[in-house]
C-alpha cells in the first residue's frame, strides 16, 4: 500500500498534482473555462521547478494537440488538459493522436458546447470524441479523477494498447468543488506509472522511423483502422488490469463499471460522472420505501464494457439510462444507444429507457432521480409502458 | 446521512465568501468529517450578490447537487437583505446568521421565519475593522458559526487560519484574523 495523506481540494487541483506526479515530459495546454486552474495550477509547479517538463504555451487547442502530438511522436510523456470548445477545436488532431498510436493524457472538465454559450457541465463535449479512438474514463469524484489520471499512464503506454487516454470530470461539480482526497506519496505513483519507454519513436535515430504516412488507394490504410480497432478492444484487459494493480496500491476499488445495490435490483439507472452520487443517494432512499433500486456507474465509457453492462443489467426489470449529452436525430443519448445495443442479444428483452438530464449545468435535484426510479418502478410492474427519451426535468 | 449539514454563504463579490467556505470545509476535514464546498459560478464583478456553499457529514457525501434547503444560512452584507430571499428553502429549525447591527429580535421579525429558526447577529464588519483594519468580514462570520452551531470548532478554526493563512499572508494578518474569529465568538447575539 501507498502512504497515503488526505487533504480538501478541487477536482482540478488534483488534476495538477497528478500531472506533477507522473512526471510527463512534455505538457502543451491552452486555458479554457473550466479546465483553466488545472493548467495554471501546472504552470505554477513548473514555474517552482517542482517538476521536470516542457510547458509549451500555445495559441489555441488546435496548437495544443498539435505539440502533444509533435513531442509523443518524438518519444516524450505527454498531457494536457482542455474542456468544450477546446476539445471541440482538437478534433482533428484526436484522431491523428490515436491513429499514431500516441498515449498522451487529456484530462477533459466536461463542459457544454456552443450554442447558447453555457460555461457548466454536460457531456456534449466529449461525447463528439467517443469514436475519436481515445480510451475515455470518467469520475464521479475528485477521488477518481486523481485515481483515473494515474491509471491513465500505464494503460495508455502499455505495448499493448498505445492510445491516447482522456480522463474526464464534470465541469465546476467536479473541477471546482472542494472534496476529501487521499492523495499518494510520489514514490509509490512514480514506480506505479514506471518510466515510458516509447515504441517507435522519432528520436530514436538508431531506429529511424516515419509516422502517418501516406496510406491511400490500396495501401494499408483499411488494415491499419483494424489494428487500430483490435488495439483499443485489447485495451479493456489492460485497463483491468491496471485497475487491479491501482487498486492494491491504494486500497481503492477499480471497475470499467461499478455496481450498487445492484445483487437484488429490480430496476437499474445508468449513469455516468458525478450525477452517481446522486442516484445513489436516490436509490438508498427507494430501498428504504420497498423498491429494489440500484445504480450502474460506467467508469470506463471507450472501450465500452459491454459484456459487464450485460451482465450487471440481464435480470433487470426496467433500466433507465441518464445522458449528459443528447445525439440530436438518433434515437436517443449517447449511453443509451450502447446500453441498449449491448442488451440487445439477450433471449429476454429488457426493457430500457433513455432521460437527457442537466444540459449545461442544469441541476440534477434529487426529486428528478426519483421521478426516474418511479417511472421504472411503473415499467416493471407493468402499470406504465415503455417511453421515448424525455429531457428529464425541462421546463 | 442525519447529520448532514448544509451552509449557504450570502455575500457581495470580494468579502471572502469562497474563502470562508474553504476554510469551513478544511475545518470539518481536520475534524475527520466529509465535507463539500463550493462557489455557484456565474458572471461575478466586486459586490455582485454572490452564494457559496458548504456541506459537512461525518459520513461520506454522495450528492452533489445544490443546496435548497439549508441548514445554515449566512449574510455577510446586512444590504443584500433587501435583494436576496436569503431564507429561501431554509429548513424549520434552521439557523441564520447575519453581518448586522440590527439586534436579532428586529432581525429575526423582518425575516419572518418560523418559530423554530434561530436568529444569531454580530456586527462582523466593525469587528474586522478593528481587527483586521479592513471590512472583510469572512473570518469573523467564522467565529460566530462555531458559537452557534456545533458545524465547526473554534480552536480548529483557529489553528487552521495559523496553516492556511500562512501560506499567503504574515504572522501580523494571521492574528488579527484570530482576534476577529475570537471577538465574533463572544460578541455574537441570539435572538
Amino acid at each position: 500500500m501507498a502512504e497515503q495523506k488526505t487533504v480538501a481540494t478541487t477536482g482540478n487541483s488534483v488534476v495538477a498534482e497528478a500531472f506533477r506526479q507522473c512526471a510527463p515530459d512534455v505538457v502543451a495546454a491552452y486555458p479554457i473555462t473550466p479546465q483553466t486552474t488545472i493548467v495554471e495550477e501546472f504552470a505554477k509547479i513548473v514555474a517552482q521547478g517542482r517538476v521536470h517538463t516542457e510547458y509549451v504555451t500555445v495559441e489555441s487547442e488546435h496548437s495544443a494537440m498539435s505539440a502533444c502530438i509533435g513531442a509523443a511522436a518524438a518519444g516524450a510523456r505527454v498531457m494536457t488538459a482542455t474542456a468544450s470548445q477546446g476539445l471541440a477545436l482538437m478534433w482533428e488532431e484526436l484522431y491523428i493522436a490515436s491513429g499514431m498510436r500516441l498515449p498522451i493524457i487529456m484530462a477533459n472538465t466536461n463542459r457544454a458546447l456552443s450554442a447558447p454559450i453555457n460555461i457548466h457541465c454536460d457531456h456534449s463535449d466529449v461525447m463528439g470524441a467517443r469514436d475519436s479512438g481515445w480510451i475515455i474514463l470518467f469520475a464521479e469524484t475528485a477521488q477518481e479523477v486523481y485515481d483515473n489520471t494515474i491509471m491513465a499512464v500505464p494503460i495508455g503506454e502499455d505495448p499493448e494498447v498505445l492510445l491516447p487516454v482522456m480522463t474526464c470530470l464534470d465541469g465546476f461539480i467536479t473541477t471546482h468543488s472542494i472534496d476529501r482526497v487521499q492523495l499518494m506519496d510520489d514514490d509509490s505513483v512514480t514506480a506505479f506509472v514506471g518510466d515510458y519507454e516509447p515504441q517507435n519513436a522519432l528520436l530514436d535515430t538508431d531506429n529511424p522511423v516515419s509516422h502517418g504516412n501516406f496510406a491511400g488507394l490500396g495501401g494499408p490504410y483499411f488494415e491499419f483502422k483494424k489494428t487500430q480497432r483490435l488495439a483499443i478492444d485489447c485495451s479493456k484487459g489492460v485497463i483491468e488490469r491496471v485497475g487491479e494493480a491501482f487498486s492494491k496500491l491504494s486500497g481503492r476499488p477499480f471497475g470499467l463499471i461499478e455496481t450498487d445495490m445492484m445483487d437484488d435490483a429490480e430496476v437499474a439507472i445508468v449513469v455516468l460522472g458525478s450525477t452517481a452520487g446522486n442516484v445513489r443517494y436516490v436509490a438508498k432512499q427507494m430501498r428504504a420505501e420497498g423498491v429494489k433500486a440500484g445504480l450502474v456507474k460506467i467508469r470506463c465509457f471507450r472501450p465500452f464494457p459491454v459484456e459487464e453492462m450485460v451482465s450487471a443489467l440481464s435480470d433487470m426489470k426496467a433500466v433507465g439510462v441518464l445522458d449528459r449529452a443528447d445525439s440530436f436525430g438518433a434515437e436517443g443519448g449517447p449511453v443509451f444507444l450502447e446500453t441498449r445495443s449491448a442488451l440487445y442479444d439477450l433471449e429476454s428483452r429488457v426493457p430500457v429507457v433513455n432521460y437527457i438530464y442537466g444540459l449545461g449545468g442544469s441541476d440534477v435535484r434529487l426529486d428528478l432521480i426519483r421521478t426516474v426510479y418511479t417511472d421504472l418502478s411503473d415499467i416493471a410492474a407493468g402499470s406504465a409502458s415503455l417511453h421515448g427519451m424525455q429531457y428529464l426535468g425541462a421546463r | 446521512m442525519e447529520q448532514l449539514t448544509e451552509i449557504r454563504w450570502h455575500a457581495r463579490a470580494g468579502q471572502g465568501a469562497v474563502t470562508a467556505a474553504k476554510l469551513v470545509a478544511e475545518t470539518a476535514l481536520a475534524a475527520d468529517k466529509y465535507m463539500q464546498a463550493m462557489p455557484e459560478y456565474g458572471p461575478e464583478r466586486m459586490g455582485a450578490p454572490i452564494k457559496a456553499f458548504t456541506r459537512i457529514s461525518p459520513d461520506p457525501i454522495d450528492i452533489h447537487c445544490n443546496i435548497e434547503h439549508p441548514n445554515v444560512v449566512i449574510v455577510l452584507d446586512d444590504s443584500l437583505l433587501d435583494v436576496v430571499d436569503v431564507t429561501e428553502g431554509l429548513v424549520d429549525d434552521g439557523t441564520v446568521i447575519i453581518n448586522t447591527c440590527t439586534p436579532p429580535d428586529a432581525a429575526k421579525r423582518s425575516l419572518g421565519v418560523a418559530d423554530g429558526v434561530t436568529v444569531a447577529c454580530l456586527d462582523a464588519s466593525g469587528i474586522a475593522l478593528d481587527t483586521i483594519k479592513r471590512d472583510i468580514p469572512n473570518t469573523p462570520m467564522i467565529g460566530a458559526l462555531a458559537k452557534v452551531t456545533e458545524a465547526v470548532d473554534i480552536d480548529t478554526v483557529k489553528s487552521l487560519l495559523e496553516v492556511t493563512f500562512g501560506k499567503k499572508f504574515g504572522q501580523e494578518i494571521i492574528d488579527a484574523n484570530i482576534a476577529s474569529v475570537d471577538r465574533a465568538y463572544e460578541e455574537v447575539v441570539v435572538a
